[in-house]
């Protein structure tokens, strides 16, 4: 298979997943309301402490996301289950990684615009400084939603054809996400807060190592996970 | 379910699959199509092992199963363009309208597939499964959902499969239809393939049911 072909097959899966989803926003909106109203549980549940708000406001936003992420990667999978199709789409020809590809390119868009709401929406319920260190910010979010996707994307495909697939994909995504939560939460912190112990760094470097490991693993597994 | 199923299909050969429920056929049909793995036994298609060469084999033929994999939020158009895209061809406008007015649908490449009906869904797997220009065509109930011009599009289309030296294999419980559109009929009975001749089955004039006919083929 041709680069071109690939290239072409990827954006194909990406673009059938992001147009269904703008027509029908059944995701999209449930995904979004869930995350305000889990910002809004949050904060309700420790009291009106502005101090202890904002010191778990950054674990907070991350669990958020998580949340609300696990939402949007069954919905992904539910697509093709709906619509009968994923015999069909396992049956073109090439590798099957470019579907995997596809799938991880729309749901990274999908969270990343719900992110986009949700992080500024967070920054004014929590009193959150973002808009000075905005790149440095960016740049943690980049990185930790493209390790949470891939694996959402990976064990979603695993969980789809259980019936029990909304219990099974947060059993399994959310132990394997523990370190990503842990390194995400530290750099966020050390970019909105302030890095007195210059820890930033490390944990930046765990976010890219925890990418790359997870990225190259389940591009590798996908073919294994699909297949009967 | 299947056990020492053994059938060969020459090129340009269309074999008909009965059998009751449960007999195996489906199975057989995702076997071929490298959608399951056989647990025992092997198979070849156009020279290619199914277990080593899937990809090559996904080249080669195309499935056409019970349900549609047409995805309702889209359009006809749509739907078509992304088969072409994942088969790393341009979304070709001309093309998609092609493929839309040779099944029947040709003002309804716009149209999201939600409003289609059970049939129309039907005629756009059809018009998806032609674009994948197979060399062998699995059909699993084509018919179903069809109205008597639809089943006639079906029909065409194993016929010019035929004609271009292509095969298809046929699975379906309507015996006078088998006998109408297939060189060859078989049955699938206790795991194994079994020959069907024309005295095999009560042959009543009208679509029959296997499931409710002796068996032994």
């Amino acid at each position: 298979m041709g680069v071109r072909e690939a290239v072409s097959r990827v954006l194909a899966v990406a673009w059938k997943d992001l147009l269904t989803e703008r027509r029908t926003k059944a995701g999209f909106n449930g995904v979004v309301f869930m995350s305000a109203t889990t910002l809004l549980m949050f904060g309700f549940a420790l009291g009106p402490d502005p101090a202890a708000i904002r010191a778990a406001a950054v674990g907070m936003l991350w669990l958020t996301v998580l949340l609300s992420g696990a939402l949007a990667f069954n919905r992904s999978y539910e697509l093709e289950a709906e619509a009968g199709a994923f015999d069909a789409l396992l049956m073109y020809p090439g590798g099957r990684w470019a579907i995997f590809a596809g799938k991880l390119l729309a749901n990274l868009a999908f969270v990343l615009l719900v992110e986009a709401i949700t992080v500024p929406l967070a920054a004014v319920l929590y009193d959150l400084p973002v808009l000075a260190p905005l790149p440095g910010l960016i740049t943690v979010l980049l990185l930790g939603t493209v390790g949470f996707v891939t694996l959402g994307t990976y064990y979603a495909a695993m969980a789809s054809r259980v019936r029990a697939r909304e219990v099974l994909l947060p059993l399994l995504l959310f132990p394997m996400l523990v370190p990503l939560l842990v390194a995400a939460v530290g750099a966020t912190k050390a970019v909105l807060v302030g890095d007195p112990m210059g820890h930033g760094a490390g944990w930046i470097k765990l976010i890219a190592a925890f990418d790359i490991i997870f990225l190259v693993g389940t591009f590798m597994t996908f073919e294994y996970v699909v297949g009967e | 379910m299947l056990r020492g199923a053994n059938l060969t299909v020459r090129p340009g050969e269309v074999v008909a699959i009965l059998g009751r429920n449960g007999s195996g056929k489906t199975t057989l049909l995702r076997i071929i199509a490298t959608l399951l793995r056989p647990t025992r036994g092997t198979g070849v298609i156009l020279g290619l092992d199914l277990a080593r060469d899937g990809d090559a084999v996904r080249r080669r033929v195309a499935l056409l199963g019970h349900t549609n994999a047409i995805y309702p939020d889209l359009t006809a158009a749509e739907n078509l363009a992304f088969a072409l895209r994942m088969l790393g061809r341009p979304a070709d406008r001309a093309v998609i309208e092609n493929a839309l007015g040779a099944i029947g649908l040709p003002g309804e490449a716009d149209t999201r597939v939600r409003g289609f009906s059970a049939g129309m869904q039907r005629r756009l797997a059809l018009a998806r499964v032609g674009l994948l220009d197979p060399r062998l065509l699995l059909l699993d109930e084509p018919y179903s959902s069809l109205d008597p011009e639809g089943a006639e599009l079906v029909t065409a289309r194993i016929a010019k499969m035929r004609d271009a030296g292509g095969s298809a294999m046929v699975v379906t419980h309507d015996v006078v239809r088998a006998r109408r559109i297939a060189d060859r009929v078989v049955a699938l009975d206790g795991g194994r393939v079994v020959p069907c001749g024309p005295n095999d089955y009560p042959f009543n004039g009208g679509a029959t049911e296997l499931s409710a006919l002796g068996g032994e083929g």
